[in-house]
């Protein structure tokens, strides 16, 4: 009963904020109602068993991207909104219902079908095949971690998910901080070029004639 | 009335939905960015619904690394952004020839 409510609650927080991020026009409307959304989710995550999810859900997601989010929108984009009443390619909006829609219907079958036929999930049918195939992912997870895996049952959320990163998937975890250095060395790089050719850039806009002006782009550079 | 797997799953493929539509729609690259958001956040809560289903704790495994990558694509996406964005303040994404040359 309780998670019923729970799922109802942030369900509706979640798909509000969605919509949200859709309609509004004033980007930073859209941070604040991506914010909603993340949160709703943090809560299911939290509803699922998934206490450090959660939590890296709303440190990683509401405390840095979405703050990223809103300093890049505060350097350039406060003061535009978009106008959303012209369609800028003739017939692109009901295209985009289109395959959001046929995008949901196939989600939605694909549960139905997964289900027996009920949304609601209650058939008989899938219960054996999910506990076979949860013996199948049992029994491979115990060859491969052979000791470790016994009373991993009880053992708490964060410990658990943190041997297995660091046990099965701990060349992808390798890998994941090379790409994070990636990032940040490209952030860098990309930022810092512009800033070094500023002089060539100012050259490049006055010879090409663009309808923006160098002049704001210099500004903020020399701010930045 | 039980929260099922499948309850999840519908709100994860309402989720996609909407963020699929809203990235063909919108032209601020940042809102698009936003809608990539939602769409992998509407997966990850698939990968925990399946994860609880299946007594896998891998479903939560993937949804660690996809949350960096996530972070990852933003910094180098907001990076190009405002690369973009400075030479043309008020560029969309109908603009992408400005990222020539």
């Amino acid at each position: 009963m309780m998670e019923t409510v729970v799922f109802i609650a942030c369900a509706v927080i979640c798909v509000t904020g969605a919509l949200g991020v859709i309609i509004a026009k004033n980007p930073v409307h859209s941070a604040l109602m991506l914010v909603a959304t993340l949160f709703g989710v943090a809560v299911l995550f939290l509803a699922m068993d998934a206490q450090f999810l959660a939590a890296v859900q709303v440190i990683v997601y509401a405390g840095a991207i979405v703050v990223l989010f809103l300093f890049v929108i505060m350097l350039f984009g406060v003061y535009r909104s978009e106008n959303l009443r012209v369609e800028p390619i003739a017939g692109q909006r009901p295209l985009a219902i289109a395959v959001g829609i046929s995008t949901l219907a196939l989600g939605i079958i694909i549960v139905a079908v997964a289900t027996g036929g009920s949304p609601t999930g209650d058939s008989a049918v899938t219960a054996p095949a999910l506990d076979s195939m949860t013996a199948h992912t049992q029994s491979a997870t115990s060859v491969f971690s052979d000791n470790q895996s016994i009373g991993e049952e009880f053992l708490p959320n964060v410990r658990q998910l943190g041997r297995v990163i660091f046990t099965d998937y701990v060349w992808a975890f390798e890998i994941t901080g090379i790409l994070l250095t990636i990032a940040v060395v490209g952030a860098i790089a990309l930022s810092r070029r512009a800033q070094r050719r500023r002089g060539e850039d100012e050259e490049l806009d006055a010879g090409e004639a663009s309808p923006a002006a160098g002049s704001s782009g210099g500004g903020s550079a020399t701010g930045a | 009335m039980e929260v099922t797997t499948a309850w999840y799953l519908v709100l994860g493929g309402i989720l996609f939905a909407i963020g699929a539509f809203g990235l063909l729609v919108r032209r601020n690259p940042l809102v698009m960015f936003m809608c990539i958001e939602l769409m992998l956040n509407a997966v990850n809560l698939t990968f925990v619904a399946f994860g609880r289903e299946l007594g896998d704790i891998g479903g939560q495994v993937s949804v660690f690394f996809v949350l960096v990558v996530a972070a990852t694509e933003v910094v180098i996406g907001l990076a190009i952004v405002v690369a973009v964005m400075r030479r043309r303040p008020d560029a969309t994404a109908d603009d992408i020839a400005a990222l020539r040359g």
